[in-house]
């Protein structure tokens, strides 16, 4: 029973290493959030003003085509993202990611946000 | 002295190319506080660069404006640290530099919350002259700005100052509250104070066409601040309080303008006096001087 132990606890360890390994990172969102849609979307106004506050606030890291720089400026277009929800993104907006630099963009008006995530779903 | 001319227009075309070469960005809804910090700290790499002036005239003094010249800087997403220079000039008496501050803020939680909190540790050399009124804390009263320049600059305090902000975005309202301790580091008691601040975007979608004079680009709001007594005497008896208004402009080029009248409270509160703030942001600077690459992380 005591030498069970330290492999029961090995194994729990890295099962628990594995999913964290294979958990998206959105799998973090809480589902209310995951869950909602963008109130502005399907309006083409929606984009153009995101297309606006994109280049404000955006395109200073992730660059004018949201391609970042391929290094260390992290692209907006890559299968992540395209596979978020709109919630999802708002969610992240709202957070931030301050350990790796992205600021919390809570300060900017809620509307705001949305406007940019249609934006980004916009790009081709 | 045409040598010296020459070598400050070099000197001014010099700054001028500098300034015109970096690239501005905007810094929209930034909070128009003067006094309140909420929990919005400067993006990583910026460097934002504002004045803030106070003009007043108290009731037994001469009228007087200071000026405080701030340069904040974006250290981490989690950290800002700010350098102030701080001078004023007194109606018939002088013009004089009045010291400066340290400051840093830290944000120790990673995530939003309902409530935010951001640590505030600040260390200042200034003399008793200073008149910016950037906090309000102990028994500060009105009169303290009457004293003489020529007195007033002779007094010097190295201080250390913590505060506890804490700030919430909620509904697209920004509401700030924080408590502040300072401490003089010779013989002298702990004095306390506070500072309270809700502020609201006049439109909050935009409009997605470039304009100057439209909604979305001001933010209005209410700050409200005094002292709190200090470890020998902790009450409000003799303690100046303020109620100020406030409006932020973001303009054109991406520079933000923002005023604030104050208005007393208390009997040692001065009556009125009036805020100008002006900033402008240089974005990615250490990137574009010191050619440091910041990491992201790739989703």
């Amino acid at each position: 029973m005591v030498k069970r132990f330290p492999a029961a606890v090995f194994l729990a360890l890295s099962f628990g290493a594995f999913l964290a390994a294979t958990a998206s990172h959105w799998d973090t969102v809480p589902a209310r959030d995951h869950a909602r849609t963008n109130p502005l979307a399907g309006k083409p106004e929606t984009a153009v003003a995101g297309a606006l506050l994109y280049r404000e606030h955006c395109q200073q890291c992730h660059a004018a085509d949201a391609q970042g720089d391929g290094q260390k400026k992290p692209s907006l277009r890559t299968a992540s993202v395209r596979g978020a929800t709109d919630g999802d993104l708002e969610w992240f907006l709202r957070q931030g990611d301050l350990k790796h630099g992205m600021p919390s963009w809570s300060n900017l008006p809620q509307a705001q946000r949305w406007q940019i995530i249609a934006y980004l779903r916009s790009l081709p | 002295m045409l040598l010296l001319a020459s070598h400050r227009l070099r000197l001014a075309a010099f700054l001028l190319l500098l300034f015109v070469s970096l690239p501005f960005r905007g810094t929209a809804q930034d909070k128009p506080y003067f006094v309140t910090y909420s929990h919005d700290l400067e993006e990583p790499g910026n460097l934002e660069v504002e004045t803030k002036s106070a003009i007043a005239r108290p009731e037994h003094g001469h009228h007087f404006g200071a000026l405080a010249t701030e340069l904040e800087y974006g250290a981490r997403a989690w950290w800002t640290t700010e350098l102030y220079l701080d001078g004023q000039t007194t109606g018939g008496q002088s013009t004089l530099f009045t010291g400066f501050r340290w400051e840093n803020r830290f944000r120790p939680l990673m995530h939003e919350y309902a409530v935010n909190p951001v640590l505030y540790v600040e260390f200042e050399n200034i003399s008793a002259a200073d008149k910016n009124v950037l906090e309000v804390v102990g028994h500060d009263v009105e009169s303290d700005l009457d004293v003489p320049n020529a007195v007033a600059r002779a007094e010097h305090q190295h201080e250390g100052e913590l505060k506890l902000i804490l700030s919430s975005n909620v509904h697209d309202w920004n509401i700030s509250e924080n408590f502040i301790s300072e401490k003089n580091l010779g013989h002298a008691p702990w004095e306390f104070g506070y500072a309270v601040a809700v502020a609201h975007p006049l439109r909050a979608a935009s409009s997605g066409r470039e304009c100057t004079l439209c909604a979305e680009k001001f933010i209005a709001g209410l700050e409200a601040y005094g002292g709190l007594g200090d470890t020998w005497d902790l009450s409000l008896r003799q303690t100046s309080h303020y109620l100020a208004p406030v409006v932020g402009w973001q303009l054109p080029a991406h520079m933000r303008l923002s005023f604030s009248p104050s208005l007393g409270m208390t009997r040692s509160s001065m009556d009125q006096f009036y805020r100008v703030g002006f900033a402008y942001e240089f974005s990615d600077i250490d990137n574009k001087l010191l050619g440091h690459k910041r990491k992201g992380k790739v989703w």
